[in-house]
């Protein structure tokens, strides 16, 4: 492997950027491919499909090996309340990298939320200071559109791969509605999960963090979102 | 995930040897067959002195895969390693749980 090649793959890890290397495991040949590279690549299809499942692998002619680098998934979470209470010991023992974001100082309170990374700012500057991308869930729980829409519209700006909103369908008719005056598509609206959570009866607080959790990772795992705005970056 | 994020710090790992001016080799488990500890894409960085970061399998054949890695630093040339119950030498390095390994291992220059 070459030492640039190298430096470029840990530099696209750092930035939280998807990439590959393509080596031929006979001459030991190499080339890193950046996932926005990926379409115009000669194993283009075989690339995007792994850019997806995150899985390094040895290719049919049994002697091109591709390792695939993505990002750990993230979790971002607007609203220090009660469900956030739950959902963030939860998720992080399920190994996503979890940050909550309130400005309301009252609700962020370490004594509330140990042991993670907590902003109590308003949400349009935290994600200024840590922008949103294919590999972040944005789970957007304070229930308030002063609080909740910026996020949701940069949520799906930056094609996250899940979106989703606490609210009933009522109220999230009226979401879509602001949404909407924002400038956002209504395919592009309706990629967020709301009323948020799989439908297990959850109740409490606690049980709703259970659900959310879980159609976080049936997202991640069955039905990421992260070619289709892949697909329009390259484009544009 | 986990995994990913652990074969990741192999890899700066690698980067920050080549930087104080080790010589470094890489091993990556390419193809695993039956029940292996290691996942498909797990790293283990080894430098001229045999010191190593990193795992290809739960312990069972690090160190044959870092004597390999030793001749790879001398040669520059890659080599494809093979280890599994199948393997005559299972015996001394081979996987006790009964799963078979295929390990890459190349220079990094």
């Amino acid at each position: 492997m070459d030492r640039n090649l190298l430096h470029e793959l840990n530099r696209a890890r750092a930035a939280r950027r998807a990439a590959a290397v393509v080596t031929d495991t006979q001459t030991g040949e190499q080339r890193l491919v950046p996932e926005r590279d990926a379409s115009g690549d000669p194993l283009s299809d075989e690339l995007q499909r792994r850019f997806r499942s995150g899985r390094s692998g040895l290719l049919e002619d049994g002697r091109t090996f591709l390792t695939v680098s993505v990002p750990p998934p993230r979790l971002v979470v607007i609203g220090a309340v009660h469900i956030s209470q739950a959902l963030v010991p939860l998720a992080a023992v399920a190994g996503l990298d979890v940050s909550i974001i309130d400005p309301r100082t009252a609700f962020s309170t370490p004594e509330r939320f140990p042991g993670v990374e907590l902003i109590a700012d308003w949400p349009e500057e935290a994600l200024r200071e840590h922008p949103l991308d294919d590999y972040t869930a944005l789970a957007a729980l304070t229930h308030d559109p002063k609080i909740d829409d910026v996020p949701l519209a940069e949520a799906l700006k930056a094609g996250c791969f899940y979106v989703g909103a606490l609210g009933s369908r009522k109220t999230h008719a009226k979401r879509v509605e602001r949404l909407g005056a924002m400038g956002l598509a209504p395919e592009q609206i309706a990629r967020i999960h709301a009323p948020i959570g799989l439908d297990i009866g959850a109740q409490s607080p606690a049980e709703i963090a259970v659900a959310v959790l879980a159609q976080v990772i049936q997202t991640l795992r069955r039905g990421r979102t992260v070619a289709e705005p892949a697909e329009a970056k390259t484009a544009a | 995930m986990n995994d990913a994020v652990l074969a990741g710090d192999v890899l700066e790992y690698a980067e920050r040897w080549l930087g104080e001016g080790r010589e470094v080799a890489l091993a990556t488990v390419v193809e695993t067959w039956g029940s292996a500890p290691r996942p498909v894409g797990s790293h283990l960085v080894v430098d001229a002195e045999g010191n190593f970061e990193g795992s290809v399998s739960g312990g069972c054949v690090e160190g044959a895969v870092v004597g390999e890695a030793l001749d790879v630093i001398g040669s520059g040339a890659p080599r494809m390693l093979e280890f599994g119950v199948a393997d005559e030498t299972a015996w001394r390095v081979g996987l006790s749980c009964g799963g078979r390994i295929r390990v890459f291992v190349e220079k990094i220059a």
